[in-house]
């Protein structure tokens, strides 16, 4: 499913920050990435994503490596197959918590295909009701402005704008950095369970420990990435 | 294109404060252009409109600019007067057919009265060759029994709201001097109103004609400007005095045949009994238009300038808000839009507010147009025309949305760059 090889990042004029000699990913598997904080999490989730691509290395997600496609098809294949949550602010304040989850289906036909499906009367903003329903957003804040929605609420809209239209790899960055304890559990709870119906791989970077007993597989970065090491020991 | 447009919008009525500014400074520099615009062209229309058909200008020796600005415009006043014996032996000359004496100096509340014979109304003529019409009444009649009679051009008649046998009384001097309050009225001898002509666009609108005989009867009991002490001529014995005019202020002179127009105006420059003038009109004309011509071009200039100040405020708001933007458009990146999505976005937005920007500029043009379109006519006797744009306007109109969609392409062109960079890392 994701395939590393001796897969090396940096940005223009620095020395690397990413070096990774070898990486695997079953499909379907929950994976936790943890490490402290500028080890190189979120380089990975965009390398992962197909937005950095590396210096040099392969890295293939679903048999396509990303450095392969020119710009504007790595960008529809983004749109097709892959959710992403941020750490915050992952919604636009000026469009409706419906409006928000069904955004990814204006730039992807196989995103608003695949919502159809997923509804009940073929309606992607059913197929979005029903996905905040199941993250525990009632149904009475769907028309609201998401930005008047408390940071968790946001967190599950995010959530649910991810897993919209059944896509076969979710990226999440750090994204209950900012709740607390009991909501940061329930949110892990209710993203998993969706993500299981179809198979979809989920690769989940936090720098808290605690959480990893929910996943398949937990990794640790600073063991993967050589250059955090030579970082940390020079 | 049909996803991106509702949050293009939703996106930019989210920021409306901010853009509101920039709309309004774009619609300010529209305002600007198209009001400029369109004054510059009605006052060319204007003046060139003014008079048609006539020869020669006659008029005491002065600058050929003065003499046209005041004997066809109305505006300032003559150093000299000419003698009527030499306006008569001018019109015995062979190649003249025709001479129509003008008397000014005297008004009626703010538009200037002008003395002339009958003959104007035969020959006077104004924009394309058309002659003068009466929408009511008739011509005075220049003779001793209709000599207190006034015909009165469309302006003057709309303004004041006078009908036929209304009766109005004249003020001694320019207009000026009567707004400053040291003019006398001439109220022993009031006028009756004959006629009022159909409006024609120029300075003839704005002014109230009487005969050269009743310029004379009015002034029979004046001297130097002000009412002779002790000396009272009513209305009625004033017909008893000799009202043959001694001096008139210009003359308007048509010709047999045009080829002869430089003779005449050699005979009037070389006239011996008094220092004369002859002048084209076109040529004056000419020669006026380069002088208003030069602050004509200034404002123009002025005006681009400042279009181009609120254009390149349009970019820096934009660029501005880009940063604030930052986390919005990494968002729609991580959701699938690829860069040309985001250069549509701000592009569109960019081309909404300066749609939105520039319409309100017209309309705000249109509606001062209207609104001091009358204002400018009584004060300057420029008609300004509530008409469709005029071609140069049309291609302001452009320029300013062109400008505006080419002035967001730059922040677009970044936003595509930075969101790259910006990728799914919230930190970036």
């Amino acid at each position: 499913m994701i395939h590393a090889r001796d897969l090396e990042f940096a940005w223009p004029g620095r020395p690397p920050c990413l070096q990774i000699d070898a990486l695997d990913i079953d499909a379907g598997a929950h994976v936790f990435v943890h490490g402290p904080s500028g080890c190189g999490k979120s380089t990975l989730l965009g390398l992962l994503a197909g937005v950095l691509l590396p210096r040099s290395g392969t890295l293939t997600v679903h048999g396509q490596d990303w450095a392969r496609l020119p710009a504007s098809a790595r960008d529809a294949r983004r749109a097709d197959d892959l959710g992403v949550i941020f750490q915050q602010f992952n919604l636009l304040p000026y469009l409706s918590v419906r409006d928000n989850v069904v955004l990814p289906c204006r730039f992807s036909d196989a995103r608003r295909r695949r919502a159809t499906q997923q509804a009940r009367d073929g309606r992607p903003d059913t197929a979005a009701a029903d996905l905040l329903q199941q993250l525990g957003l009632p149904a009475d804040a769907h028309d609201r402005p998401a930005g008047t929605l408390s940071v968790g609420q946001q967190q599950r809209v995010a959530a649910a704008r991810a897993l919209l239209g059944q896509p076969s790899l979710v990226i999440a960055d750090e994204p209950t950095s900012a709740l607390d304890a009991a909501l940061r559990d329930n949110f892990l709870a209710l993203l998993a369970g969706p993500l299981r119906q179809w198979g979809a791989t989920l690769v989940f970077v936090s720098h808290d420990e605690r959480l990893a007993a929910r996943f398949d597989r937990v990794l640790s970065l600073p063991d993967l990435n050589r250059a955090a090491q030579s970082a940390v020991s020079a | 294109m049909r996803t991106l447009l509702p949050l293009a919008w939703h996106s930019a009525w989210h920021r409306r404060s901010t853009l509101a500014l920039v709309v309004f400074s774009i619609a300010l520099a529209t305002f600007l252009l198209l009001t400029l615009e369109r004054a510059r062209h009605d006052l060319r229309s204007s003046f060139t409109q003014a008079v048609s058909g006539t020869d020669l200008i006659v008029g005491a020796r002065t600058g050929s600019v003065q003499l046209m600005l005041y004997a066809v415009f109305r505006l300032g006043g003559a150093t000299n007067n000419v003698r009527m014996s030499s306006i008569e032996e001018l019109s015995r000359h062979r190649a003249v057919a025709w001479v129509v004496p003008l008397s000014l100096g005297d008004s009626h509340r703010g538009f200037p009265v002008l003395g002339t014979t009958t003959a104007y109304f035969q020959h006077f003529r104004h924009g394309d060759a058309q002659a003068l019409v009466l929408t009511q009444g008739r011509p005075f009649g220049g003779d001793l029994d209709t000599l207190y009679e006034a015909v009165l051009g469309a302006e003057v008649a709309d303004r004041l709201g006078y009908r036929l046998g209304d009766r109005i009384t004249l003020t001694h001097g320019l207009p000026g001097a009567a707004a400053g309050g040291l003019a006398a009225e001439h109220a022993d001898k009031p006028f009756t109103v004959i006629g009022i002509l159909q409006r024609t666009g120029t300075p003839v609108d704005r002014t109230v004609h009487v005969s050269l005989q009743a310029i004379e009867a009015i002034h029979l009991d004046w001297a130097g400007g002000a009412p002779l002490p002790g000396l009272r001529i009513p209305a009625e014995q004033a017909r008893k005095f000799d009202l043959n005019p001694k001096q008139v202020t210009a003359a308007l002179v048509g010709l047999r045949s045009r080829a002869a127009v430089f003779a005449v105006q050699r005979a009037v420059a070389d006239y011996p009994a008094e220092p004369l003038m002859a002048v084209l009109p076109g040529v004056a004309l000419d020669e006026l238009w380069q002088a208003v011509g030069l602050g004509e071009r200034a404002l123009l200039a002025l005006s681009g300038v400042v279009a181009l100040v609120s254009l390149a405020g349009l970019v820096a708001v934009v660029l501005t808000g880009l940063n604030e933007r930052r986390r919005e458009l990494a968002v729609l990146r991580a959701v699938g839009a690829g860069p040309r999505h985001l250069l549509l976005l701000l592009t569109a937005e960019g081309g909404l507010v300066t749609l939105v920007g520039a319409a309100l500029g017209a309309v705000l043009s249109a509606l001062a147009v209207g609104l001091l379109g009358p204002w400018v006519q009584a004060h300057w006797g420029i008609s300004l025309q509530w008409a469709a744009p005029t071609a140069t306007q049309g291609l302001w109109l452009a320029a300013v949305l062109g400008a505006g969609m080419l002035a967001s392409l730059v922040p677009a062109w970044r936003a595509s760059r930075l969101s790259l960079a910006d990728g799914l890392s919230p930190r970036a």
